[in-house]
């Protein structure tokens, strides 16, 4: 799909609370396809700055732009958290609820919800009440909620952080089709293996700065920094 | 039976339409208590076509409802507070239906010695001497004012330990008494009609101190012109009539006559 | 001991009998008080949800005001209910007093604060819950509440039920403004009061006994109604 929102430009971008500096000064450009990795270790300000990106944070330093008005591009987005918000509704009302939102008749946004489900694997689960799914199931009934209104860009923080293998892999698997389907997708995960697996270029922070970037040959076969050599080869890093 | 109350409650929304006229009359709780109105009500309805609405209140509760406004006529038995009313503007006048009388109750045993007493301020006396607990309506009502007017006239200030103020109608305070084994002032038709006498019994009576009239007084139209004045005229005149002496002096409780008619013709 | 035994006998004896005077006394009690629980549940569930959701500067203040108004004493509520409605006060004119017109408006002042407050402390924590996703979704405060309303609406329908326990067991504010009039505004607590004061406990017991079973009734037909605990995970 031809993108109506990217790029997306950062600039000077800095989170403060309580006083102490959480993420930045930040300055990046996000734009073309496929799917940007954010790696760094606990605390370097991964999900900061991928809620920054998509307006979870209210920036008072620095500024976040998109190509288009703010309304299009908030429509346009979505978000996967790391712990998967559950509604408390049956998971067919779940996934159907984005498109409640935009005006859908009940009944074509119920039919489009099981479709999408069929598409994660929930479709046996589609009249269950959200809560009784397994944190694996939570999330891709997450993640297909957060696919069903075709958004041009989604964010994923973390998604399979509490996650078994299984779940891993078809989560992997959503999210590459959704990158072949044209959806521009920025995700943050401390599993190097699943980086390598999945990313297209990749975004290292390092105590809340941007400290290295590059595409996935860049990263991994040409490391510039030591904390990135040290990062992706699973050491503590001084 | 569920149905049939909805039903019921539903047909309670709508407004009565029956022909019959309504008023709001405001009496005192010794009045209700007697039972005497359940006589008087249906007759008063049969003959007159008039509904009247009773509000059970204390005395004070009653004349204030009727300066507001808020009902058509009061009965009360507190003759200085009526005056007063009627000086006031509030009643167009003042008429004498009946009277009933009042009697001290108490312990059955008397430990005050309150029954061989010759009048009531002297019973009342008594039991002040004795520091024998002592249960007062304490509410400015007919009853509270009489039973003041008797410790005047004993001399005696009611304080202590022993005097139990409840600010209460009169079957309230009744039932406290009865829970203390106390001495109290009453009017007879409250006790015989009381369902809770306990250990309680009555201790003295017979003073023409403790004459207890009661009066009618119409709220005044003058003041509040939606104030239902032929209907307070023309149950005035109902409740002065041979019909209400024959009702009136008829209504016996364990055989005793309660309350003695005596309207005067105008 | 013996005043309840012969109070449930009674009890018993009066509703097996479907006695005409209990009918019309418990008839009127549901009138007024479910009426007025409906009343303040339109006016306090949704107060209290949007007081959950927004943020403005007199917040902590008006929820502390909220709190505290759930402990106005009734029979005050009544004493300036009466005043208001009084002939001689500023709403006489509507011929309101001594109606139970006036004894819903007077339970709903005093229930519709427990309801608000009760809803906003559940719709508080399922907002806690919803923020972010709400918030990425792009929904307007509109959608926001809504969506809030109907997945809290088990804990809504308790607010509701504890407005109406309120309402259905009180009796100073109605008495007042209500006049306990025999058939017209006389209801089962105010019936309570007048045969306590009558010394007739067995009645006064036995009407109780009718009131708390009727109070247990609404809230299991309610229940029963909206399917609660029907597949409860524990």
């Amino acid at each position: 799909m031809v993108s109506t929102i990217l790029p997306l430009k950062l600039e000077n971008v800095e989170l403060r609370r309580g006083g102490r500096r959480i993420l930045g000064p930040i300055s990046l450009n996000l734009s073309g396809q496929g799917i940007t990795i954010i790696m760094g270790p606990n605390g370097s300000g991964k999900t900061s700055l991928l809620r920054a990106m998509h307006g979870l944070e209210r920036v008072r330093r620095g500024k976040v732009s998109w190509q288009s008005d703010i309304q299009t591009a908030r429509a346009q987005q979505a978000f996967v958290f790391q712990t998967p918000i559950v509604m408390r509704r049956r998971v067919v009302d779940c996934i159907a609820y984005p498109l409640l939102l935009t005006g859908a008749a009940r009944s074509v946004a119920r039919k489009a919800a099981v479709e999408q489900a069929a598409s994660v694997g929930l479709l046996d689960s589609v009249d269950l009440p959200a809560e009784v799914l397994s944190g694996g199931e939570k999330q891709k009934m997450a993640l297909a909620r957060a696919l069903i209104r075709r958004p041009e860009v989604l964010f994923l923080d973390e998604p399979c952080a509490n996650l078994d293998t299984k779940s891993m892999a078809e989560i992997e698997a959503i999210l590459t089709a959704a990158r072949d389907a044209g959806t521009r997708i920025v995700m943050s995960t401390h599993n190097v293996g699943q980086a390598r697996r999945l990313a297209d270029d990749v975004l290292f922070l390092w105590d809340g700065y941007l400290h290295e970037q590059g595409t996935k040959a860049q990263f991994f076969t040409a490391t510039q920094t030591a904390e990135a050599k040290a990062h992706i080869n699973g050491d503590l890093i001084p | 039976m569920k149905l049939g109350a909805m039903l019921l409650s539903l047909s309670l929304l709508t407004p009565a339409a029956v022909g019959a006229e309504e008023m709001k009359m405001a009496v005192t709780t010794s009045f209700a208590n007697s039972g005497l109105a359940e006589v008087l009500l249906p007759q008063i309805e049969a003959d007159t076509g008039i509904t009247v609405q009773l509000l059970i209140v204390g005395t004070g509760q009653a004349l204030k409802l009727g300066e507001a406004g808020d009902v058509d006529a009061v009965l009360v038995h507190a003759r200085a507070a009526e005056e007063a009313f009627v000086a006031a503007g509030h009643a167009t006048h003042r008429r004498e239906i009946m009277y009933n009388d009042f009697i001290i109750v108490g312990p059955s045993e008397d430990p005050a010695k309150a029954g061989a007493a010759e009048t009531a301020a002297a019973s009342l006396a008594a039991i002040a001497q004795a520091e024998a607990t002592f249960v007062s309506r304490g509410d400015d009502s007919g009853t509270h004012k009489t039973e003041m007017a008797l410790w005047n006239a004993a001399g005696v200030e009611p304080v202590g330990d022993w005097y139990k103020a409840v600010g209460a109608g009169m079957g309230a305070a009744l039932n406290t008494a009865s829970g203390l084994n106390a001495y109290i002032l009453s009017d007879r038709a409250s006790w015989l009609n009381f369902g809770n006498k306990g250990a309680l019994a009555l201790v003295f009576e017979g003073d023409p101190a403790l004459f207890n009239q009661y009066a009618y007084l119409p709220v005044n139209p003058a003041n509040h012109p939606h104030v239902k004045a032929s209907a307070a005229a023309t149950l005035e005149t109902w409740l002065t009539s041979d019909t209400a002496k024959a009702l009136i002096e008829g209504y016996t409780i364990d055989g005793q006559r309660l309350f003695t008619f005596n309207a005067v013709p105008q | 001991m013996n005043d309840i035994l012969r109070g449930l006998a009674e009890a018993g004896q009066l509703v097996v009998t479907a006695d005409a005077d209990l009918v019309e006394i418990t008839a009127r009690s549901l009138q007024v008080s479910l009426g007025a629980t409906i009343i303040a549940s339109a006016i306090g569930l949704p107060f209290g949800a949007w007081l959950a959701v927004n943020r403005f500067r007199m917040r902590r203040t008006v929820i502390a005001l909220l709190n505290a108004l759930m402990g106005l004493p009734p029979v005050v509520v009544g004493l300036i209910v009466y005043v208001l409605f009084s002939r001689s006060g500023p709403l006489g004119v509507f011929g309101l007093l001594f109606t139970p017109t006036v004894m819903v408006i007077a339970q709903v002042i005093i229930i519709t604060p427990i309801i608000a407050s009760i809803a906003h402390q559940a719709i508080r924590e399922l907002w806690a819950d919803y923020h972010d996703l709400l918030i990425s979704l792009n929904t307007t405060r509109g959608q926001r509440i809504k969506a809030l309303l109907w997945d809290g609406r088990r804990a809504l329908l308790t607010a509701s039920l504890a407005g109406f326990g309120r309402a259905i067991g009180e009796v100073g504010a109605i008495m007042i403004v209500g006049g306990n009039i025999d058939h017209a505004t006389r209801v089962l607590t105010t019936a309570i009061a007048l045969e306590t004061g009558k010394g007739d406990f067995a009645l006064a017991l036995a009407l109780g006994f009718v009131l708390i079973a009727l109070a247990i009734a609404v809230n299991l037909a309610l229940h029963m109604l909206t399917r609660t605990e029907k597949d409860s995970r524990w």
